[in-house]
């Protein structure tokens, strides 16, 4: 399978300016270089904890943002540097689906005119071509055709995030970025909209950038996982590999920290990893490798020498001096 | 799991003559062809203005002022600037139903000549002053870059001293104009351009404030995802949200209009002093309010009437367009 999205060394930075002439006195790191590449067809999950770049990097992508540096293919074209305006034809490629399915969704539109919003953009269909486009989509993601003309207090959360995906279905992307699309529902909802997504992925062969901090949820719909921490991806690998043989010491803390419902199991699962410490500002991270302050198994290399993102295993990535032969202790893999 | 019909059925709002299909007929042919008759969003309006009886009675009172002010002069046989020294101060009759003045002109007369001026002085420097302060408003708040020099330019605007302003304006214009437009127009586009240039700060600053946290929702961002151009970001998603508190400083903005056209008249810079506007007419018959209170009485209560009436209607037509509160 051939790269449908490249992102190469992204970088996110939010100026700070202070004082009286409100010069530039710094920057919020919230995207530091970050590469990877996600396949036709596939959903890369990508997690992390609050605050630390993922939505960014959701947005940065789809050139929400005028990103500080690196490159991003979509498609076989580049986007990282082209204007705005220019970006309005590729924009159908990609789409977003919204965290906050409230917020998402102008509360003085019906929800025709809000799934219609991207063929009034980009399409010179007629009115009934784009009703019956709009019926469509709305079949395709389980709402009630009478509903058209309803506005979006009326639904329910899921109802609501149904309405965004099919806004986001209408114009026929192949990729989609869905920033945490089911933090905000119940989880009763959560399964049904995961499974959604799922289908319509089958269904139409979409591509998915899943963002998201609930590892169960990503264990079930990702195909490979990349783990961020502080604008930084620390470890991206298949979702077995990495699940099953976590490599990176934050990724091993983050899988730690996941419930096991099964008390049987619960037993077996062994210690709980518990980070000491504050995630350091992203306006200004540590010396040498970003998570340094807080790893249980940090050594002097880690707080002077950033370290290289490297391929450990086949197809698994992780950048941690444990895993580079020049600085790994002895007896460590 | 993505069964369409797991919700409760919601409030029924605006679907009231849409034919309902039954349950486990999406998808056929039929429920194609007759979802929902669309009905227009206006006639949903429309009913929720009507459930609100305030507004009603409100519409009602503005328009039968309009209605009295524009159509009364022409029925009424007495002129509102013939004096008549025989008959000065008179008290209520059939012959002067609001009494006469200190030189025996006809108070309702006077009123409904003077309403003619003042709420279209009123509406259209409201209206100037909504569309200015809307305007800027809205770049400040929408486009980073014109945020500081606009909002140093409002600030610019009320700190300065309005009535010298007013008067350097009137000194500057007033001559030119009436000499284009002759008297009567010359000083109604002078003194509604005055009002309205000076009162769109109030507005420029709410709308500013809304436009600063609309366009972090994600319904914005969302519409940038698809590739919406800003112009039309602005008109389609920002302009609607910001339409209640517009309406709000509207509605207030005529009264103020009409007591700031009073202020002018009363200084000798608006209207020559014999033509009659409800301001006009309420400062001359303060001196006299214990002699004789109708001559101050009747055009305040008009001015009152006025506001109050565009409030009710302004408070319902706010309700009638946010769905959120139509449904109810």
């Amino acid at each position: 399978m051939t790269a449908l999205v490249e992102v190469r060394d992204l970088k996110m930075h939010f100026p700070i300016h202070t004082g009286l002439l409100r010069r530039q006195t710094g920057a919020v790191k919230a995207v530091d270089g970050i590469s990877f590449d996600i396949r036709e067809g596939e959903t890369l999950g990508l997690v992390g904890e609050s605050g630390c770049g993922k939505s960014t990097a959701g947005r940065a992508i789809l050139r929400l943002y005028d990103i500080t540096e690196g490159e991003i293919v979509i498609d076989g074209r580049e986007i990282g540097s082209v204007t705005q305006a220019s970006l309005r034809k590729v924009r159908p490629t990609m789409q977003m689906v919204f965290q906050d399915p409230q917020a998402s969704l102008n509360p003085r539109m019906t929800v025709a005119s809000i799934i219609s919003e991207p063929l009034d953009e980009h399409t010179s269909m007629s009115r009934a071509e784009k009703r019956e486009r709009v019926y469509d989509l709305m079949d395709k993601v389980g709402l009630n055709r009478r509903f058209a003309n309803r506005y979006p207090h009326e639904f329910s959360g899921g109802q609501r995030q149904r309405i965004g995906i099919a806004r986001a279905l209408a114009l026929n992307p192949k990729f989609i970025v869905c920033d945490e699309p089911i933090a905000a529902l119940d989880v009763s909802i959560q399964a049904q909209v995961v499974n959604l997504l799922e289908e319509l992925q089958d269904e139409l062969g979409l591509t998915y950038l899943f963002i998201s901090h609930d590892l169960s949820m990503v264990r079930h719909i990702a195909d490979r996982v990349a783990v961020m921490y502080l604008g930084k991806v620390v470890e991206l690998a298949s979702r077995d590999d990495l699940y099953a043989r976590p490599q990176h010491p934050y990724t091993e803390a983050l899988l730690s920290a996941v419930p096991e419902p099964d008390p049987a199991q619960a037993e077996r699962q062994g210690s709980r990893i518990v980070l000491q410490g504050d995630v350091p500002s992203p306006a200004n991270p540590p010396e040498g490798c970003n998570f340094c302050t807080r790893c249980p198994k940090v050594m002097d290399v880690c707080r002077r020498v950033d370290p290289a993102f490297r391929e450990v295993a086949p197809e698994q990535w992780v950048a941690c001096h444990l895993h580079d032969p020049e600085h790994a202790p002895a007896g460590a893999p | 799991m993505t069964d369409p019909h797991a919700t409760e059925p919601l409030t029924p709002q605006g679907t009231g003559a849409a034919v309902v299909t039954g349950p486990g007929a999406v998808g056929s042919t039929e429920a194609m062809a007759v979802p929902v008759a669309a009905r227009s969003q206006w006639w949903d309006v429309w009913d929720q203005f009507r459930t609100h009886k305030g507004a009603l009675f409100g519409a009602a009172v503005f328009l039968g002022i309009c209605l009295m002010v524009i159509v009364g002069p022409m029925l009424w046989p007495l002129d509102p600037t013939a004096t008549n020294m025989r008959a000065r101060y008179e008290p209520i009759s059939w012959a002067h139903p609001m009494g006469t003045d200190r030189l025996g002109r006809d108070t309702f007369a006077r009123v409904m000549a003077g309403g003619r001026i003042s709420l279209g002085v009123g509406m259209t420097a409201m209206l100037l002053s909504l569309v200015l302060g809307t305007l800027i408003g809205m770049m400040a708040g929408y486009f980073k870059r014109l945020d500081g020099p606009l909002m140093r330019f409002t600030d610019l605007f009320l700190a300065l001293p309005l009535l010298p302003l007013l008067l350097v304006m009137v000194i500057l214009f007033r001559e030119p104009l009436a000499a284009r437009f002759g008297i009567e127009t010359g000083i109604f586009i002078l003194v509604v351009s005055a009002i309205g240039v000076t009162s769109w700060m109030q507005t420029a600053r709410i709308v500013r404030g809304d436009v600063l946290t609309l366009k972090e929702r994600e319904f914005v961002l969302a519409a940038r995802s698809i590739g919406t151009p800003s112009g039309r970001i602005i008109a389609r998603h920002i302009l609607p949200n910001v339409l209640s508190p517009v309406m709000v400083s509207a509605t207030l903005g005529i009264a103020t209009a009409i007591i700031t056209e009073s202020t002018l008249s009363f200084l000798g810079l608006g209207f020559p002093p014999d033509f009659p506007t409800w301001g006009r007419l309420l400062f001359d018959g303060v001196p006299l309010l214990e002699r004789n209170p109708g001559l101050a009485v009747w055009p305040g209560l008009f001015i009152s009437l006025v506001v109050l009436s565009i409030n009710y209607v302004g408070d319902g037509l706010r309700d009638a367009l946010d769905p959120r509160i139509r449904g109810r």
